[in-house]
């Protein structure tokens, strides 16, 4: 988190689109989301309400224009370009910058809350 | 000095319990202790359902299955008649010698069956239809009797017959009129309803007057016969059904007035002659006139209340309109019928192939509509009995209200007035339903229901209270598409059969064609779930893998911390010692807490994502096979033991059980589905609380069906009875792919039932008697599923793909997630949480996983 690096995580191939993968990102749980036009996004794993460490494994789809993952556990769903929740404007769950390097997928420094 | 008073109810019918109901509802139960006294064996039950008796039996038909009322300031008392009332003294005797004092006395005495003095009258075998008891006196009889005539071709008559039908006696309907129902519809429309019934092999013979009924030298009846007729038509059972009289001789005996033509005169607050006695219901005769109706005595017992909380209730008379079902024909008879208004008109459409007849009754100017028969289809009904009743306008051609929707017509969408009744049972209005909905918030049929009463007594307007529901979410920008979500505008059913007529395999494909967007969790695992039920492939293959909902995404059932559970299908809830070892076995090695489920099988919790395939892995080497316990699909068919070592078994109902789930086991469904098989009539497997249940009969069979515990528990109605194991897996394979194919996503099968028009006689039509001609259909696409059934755990672990979605980190997989830990209560591991995401600090440990892990 306070780490400024890159950290390389999978290639981008190994991503299945519209599902999520979980990557240990300087010792925390990330979700990593490649939506079906090929975007990265990477988001916090820990669900806020469930209290728990899922949301990479919950379903992708999109809310209006908005791409957004739906928590495995009470469907709460996350904007997964700002980690906002859609259904509690005071929720936000960490968001990650990600790029594509060579075809490796790699994760930056969390973003500021918007 | 307590300033509470008694007030005694006699009579625990329909109406004395709707008035107990009200009573304590409205708080008259703040000033009075009440003593409700019944001569039934039992309280207060559906009378209006009686012949479903044989079906549902008399637990569902009560009203009040505890036996007693929510408040302790009302006592029941029951199987005890009522001998004498003493004016005088206020006090009421009851049949056991109790002495009770009364401030108030309400009469709900009810009617008793009317027996003409016909000869033969008193011989054995001769009933009446009226009470349980004399319904259980007539399956008693019917064990024996090959054929049976009913006295009376009246609705009442009609039911009797339809009742002798149902327990598989040749029924013959009596009926001195020339028409049956002839007090309600007319002789066209008493034609078309007599062919009807005949085709249902009933035999009806009009205009015959019964001369005497014939006896053998038992004492039983062998025979009726009719003036005219020569020789006795052969009978060994009869039922009278030739009307009822009121009850009123405790009336009489005390010197109350009572009317010319029976039953207790009452003023319009159903005050008798003495004002601290009231009268309400068949018994009471309000301007001297009965009503033999439920509505009308419903009324009565809400005016009753009213006056005692000195309110402004008047009984002024009551509509007499009638719809039902007789027989599986629609009969409805509304306001004027027989067209007596001076210069009425009549409109008659009628169908004698389909069998329809319609009359509508109109005022000389063809402005007003005044009373109306149907036959064969009583669907306008709920549009045009409100329209008798507010009075309003007629459309310019009104014969489109009865034509065929397909020729213009298409009563259904013609608008209301507030005021027009539409639940004459409860005597609720357009405007009041409508406005409750608005304030509430109602947004399903079910919650109008509970806050208007609307359409819970008869039913009949439910179709109406639905289309208002409809109206109301509209106007208020709710609901407007039936889609399923933003996605689609289809429901559930529209995309299972777009995906059965395209042969569809991809979500991208489905969305493309008929959706919009990229799908959500509700779209995708609907979809998923539909492709699954039609293909049966593997939900985790790669075109489906990310359609799947929680659990199906991993085959496992997740809990509070992230954590799975594992459940390995014991079908039937049978098992070996040596695969209960195993199970112990696996808990202990990855430590899982482990518990008995409600399904007769085992719960291992507390696996990682990552150790379920090496759990499975040793599950499947054991020879278990997934259960299913994280699918909308049959999770499990539970047992009794059943005749194999049971004293009082009478078929084998764990062999059954195993053979229904490892049928159906892998069936993707809209919702859970669960089974249960008993043995006997005792029912320990509480199969009645089930999806399907079954109940083994002394020759076969008993299907239930549409049961559910859970949040809305709801007893499973029989389908079907004594059935051979062959017709049962026939019906039950009919039965479940038609709810997959047309239920609501997420919707169980009594629900599901709920929405259906016909409700479970349409069911039965469907799935016993096939009238659609889907069977063969139904059947083949559940063959198909039998065939193709495999376990998915066991090929999940033999393929390397799926089993690449089973890691804690897609870069470092031998780590397990920080934000997974385990604390210890009553010896088992139980998830201990945390605030907040727990971080391993800036270093990724190296070294084996925690945990069984590594096994």
């Amino acid at each position: 988190m306070t780490s400024r690096e890159w950290e390389p995580i999978c290639d981008l191939a190994a991503l299945e689109v519209e599902r999520g993968a979980t990557a240990l990102v300087h010792g925390q749980a990330v979700a990593i989301f490649r939506t079906h036009d090929n975007e990265v996004f990477a988001l916090g794993n820990y669900d806020p309400f469930a209290k728990a460490s899922v949301l990479a494994r919950g379903i992708v789809g999109t809310r209006g224009e908005i791409p957004f993952v739906a928590s495995p556990m009470h469907k709460h769903a996350f904007d997964l370009r700002t980690g906002r929740c859609l259904d509690d404007d005071h929720v936000q769950v960490p968001s990650y910058d990600v790029r594509v390097v060579a075809g490796v997928v790699q994760v930056g420094p969390r973003l500021e809350v918007a | 000095m307590s300033t509470r008073k008694t007030l005694v109810v006699i009579g625990h019918g329909m109406v004395g319990h709707r008035f107990v109901q009200a009573a304590i509802e409205r708080g008259l139960t703040e000033r009075f202790d009440l003593v409700v006294v019944g001569e039934e064996p039992r309280p207060a039950y559906d009378r209006v359902a009686l012949t479903s008796f044989f079906e549902v039996g008399a637990e569902q038909l009560s009203y009040l299955p505890s036996g007693a009322y929510d408040d302790p300031r009302v006592r029941l008392v029951l199987d005890t008649p009522v001998t004498a009332i003493d004016r005088d003294a206020q006090t009421v005797t009851l049949a056991d010698g109790e002495v009770v004092d009364y401030d108030v006395a309400v009469l709900a005495t009810g009617a008793a069956p009317f027996v003409p003095p016909v000869p033969g009258k008193d011989l054995g075998n001769v009933f009446v239809y009226r009470t349980i008891e004399d319904l259980e006196a007539i399956r008693e009889a019917s064990k024996t009797a090959k054929s049976g005539a009913v006295i009376g071709g009246g609705l009442l008559g009609l039911e009797a017959a339809n009742a002798l039908h149902q327990l598989g006696i040749e029924a013959h309907v009596v009926e001195m009129a020339p028409r049956l129902m002839a007090v309600q519809i007319d002789d066209a429309g008493g034609a078309t309803l007599k062919r009807h019934i005949e085709q249902l092999g009933l035999t009806v013979h009009t205009g015959v007057m019964t001369e005497f009924i014939d006896g053998n030298d038992d004492g039983l009846v062998s025979g009726l016969k009719f003036k005219d007729a020569d020789e006795p038509l052969p009978v060994d059972l009869v039922v009278f059904s030739a009307g009822i009289r009121p009850r009123d001789q405790l009336a009489r005996d005390c010197g109350l007035e009572v009317a010319e033509r029976g039953g207790i005169l009452v003023d319009p607050q159903m005050r008798t002659s003495d004002s601290s006695i009231l009268a309400i219901g068949e018994c009471a005769a309000p301007g001297g006139k009965m009503y033999g109706l439920v509505a009308p005595g419903y009324q009565m017992a809400e005016v009753a209340v009213d006056g005692l909380l000195e309110g402004p209730g008047e009984f002024t008379g009551a509509d007499m309109s009638t719809k039902l079902k007789l027989l599986g024909v629609d009969v409805a008879s509304f306001g004027d019928a027989f067209a007596a208004t001076e210069g009425a008109l009549e409109l008659v459409f009628a169908d004698a192939v389909a069998g329809v007849y319609k009359k509508l009754v109109v005022s000389s100017e063809g402005d007003r509509l005044l009373g109306g028969v149907l036959v064969g289809d009583a669907s306008a009904y709920g549009v045009l009995r409100p329209m008798v009743s507010s009075g309003m306008a007629l459309p310019e051609n009104p014969e489109e209200l009865i034509l065929p929707a397909a020729r213009g017509g298409g009563a259904a969408k013609l608008g209301m007035p507030d005021e027009a009744v539409v639940c004459s049972c409860n005597n609720i209005t357009k405007g009041s339903i409508c406005g409750t909905i608005d304030a509430e918030g109602c947004a399903d049929l079910p919650c109008v229901k509970s806050c208007t009463k609307a359409g819970t007594v008869c039913g009949s307007c439910v179709p109406i209270v639905k289309n208002l529901l409809a109206e109301r979410l509209e106007a208020a920008g709710k609901a407007v598409s039936k889609g399923i979500c933003e996605h689609f505008d289809l429901t559930r059913q529209e995309l299972f059969d777009v995906i059965a007529v395209h042969g569809f395999q991809r979500f991208d494909d489905i969305v493309t064609a008929h959706g919009r967007g990229r799908g959500c969790d509700i779209c995708k695992p609907a979809v998923a779930s539909i492709l699954a039920s039609q293909f049966n492939g593997h939900v985790l293959d790669k075109t489906t893998a990310n359609l799947q909902d929680t659990n199906d995404a991993y085959l496992a059932n997740i809990q509070r911390n992230g954590t799975y559970s594992v459940v390995p299908r014991i079908p039937g809830g049978e098992i070996t010692a040596d695969k209960l070892i195993v199970i112990g076995e696996v808990a202990r090695d990855f430590d899982l807490y482990t518990k008995i489920t409600g399904g007769q099988r085992i719960d291992l919790f507390g696996a990682r994502m990552e150790q379920l395939p090496q759990i499975w892995k040793r599950l499947v080497d054991a020879g278990f096979e997934s259960g299913h316990a994280y699918g909308k699909s049959l999770r499990t068919v539970k047992s009794c033991v059943g005749s194999t070592w049971c004293r009082f078994g009478v078929q084998d109902s764990v062999q059954m059980a195993i053979d229904l789930e490892l049928r159906y086991r892998g069936l993707r469904s809209p919702h859970k589905l669960k089974g249960g098989v008993s043995g006997c009539a005792r029912e320990c497997a509480e199969a009645r609380g089930k999806d399907f249940g079954v109940i083994a009969t002394e020759k076969g069979w008993n299907l239930y069906v549409c049961g559910n515990g859970g949040a809305i528990p709801a007893h499973a109605q029989l389908l079907a009875s004594d059935l051979s194991s062959e017709d049962l897996v026939r019906y039950l394979d009919r039965f479940l792919m038609y709810y997959i194919r047309t239920a609501d996503r997420l919707q169980r099968t009594s629900t599901w039932l709920g929405t259906i028009d016909g409700g479970l006689e349409r069911v039965r039509e469907i799935v016993v008697d096939d009238a659609l001609g889907l069977g063969a259909e139904l059947e083949a696409e559940m063959a198909r599923h039998v065939d193709s059934y495999f376990d998915e755990w066991k090929e999940t672990i033999e393929d390397e793909e799926k089993m690449s979605r089973f890691v804690s980190f897609v870069n470092a997989p031998g780590v397990p997630d920080p934000n997974i830990s385990f604390s210890t209560t009553r010896g088992q591991i139980v998830p201990s949480q945390s605030e907040e995401p727990v971080s391993l600090g800036a270093t990724i440990p190296v070294g084996a996983p925690t945990g069984a892990g590594a096994l």
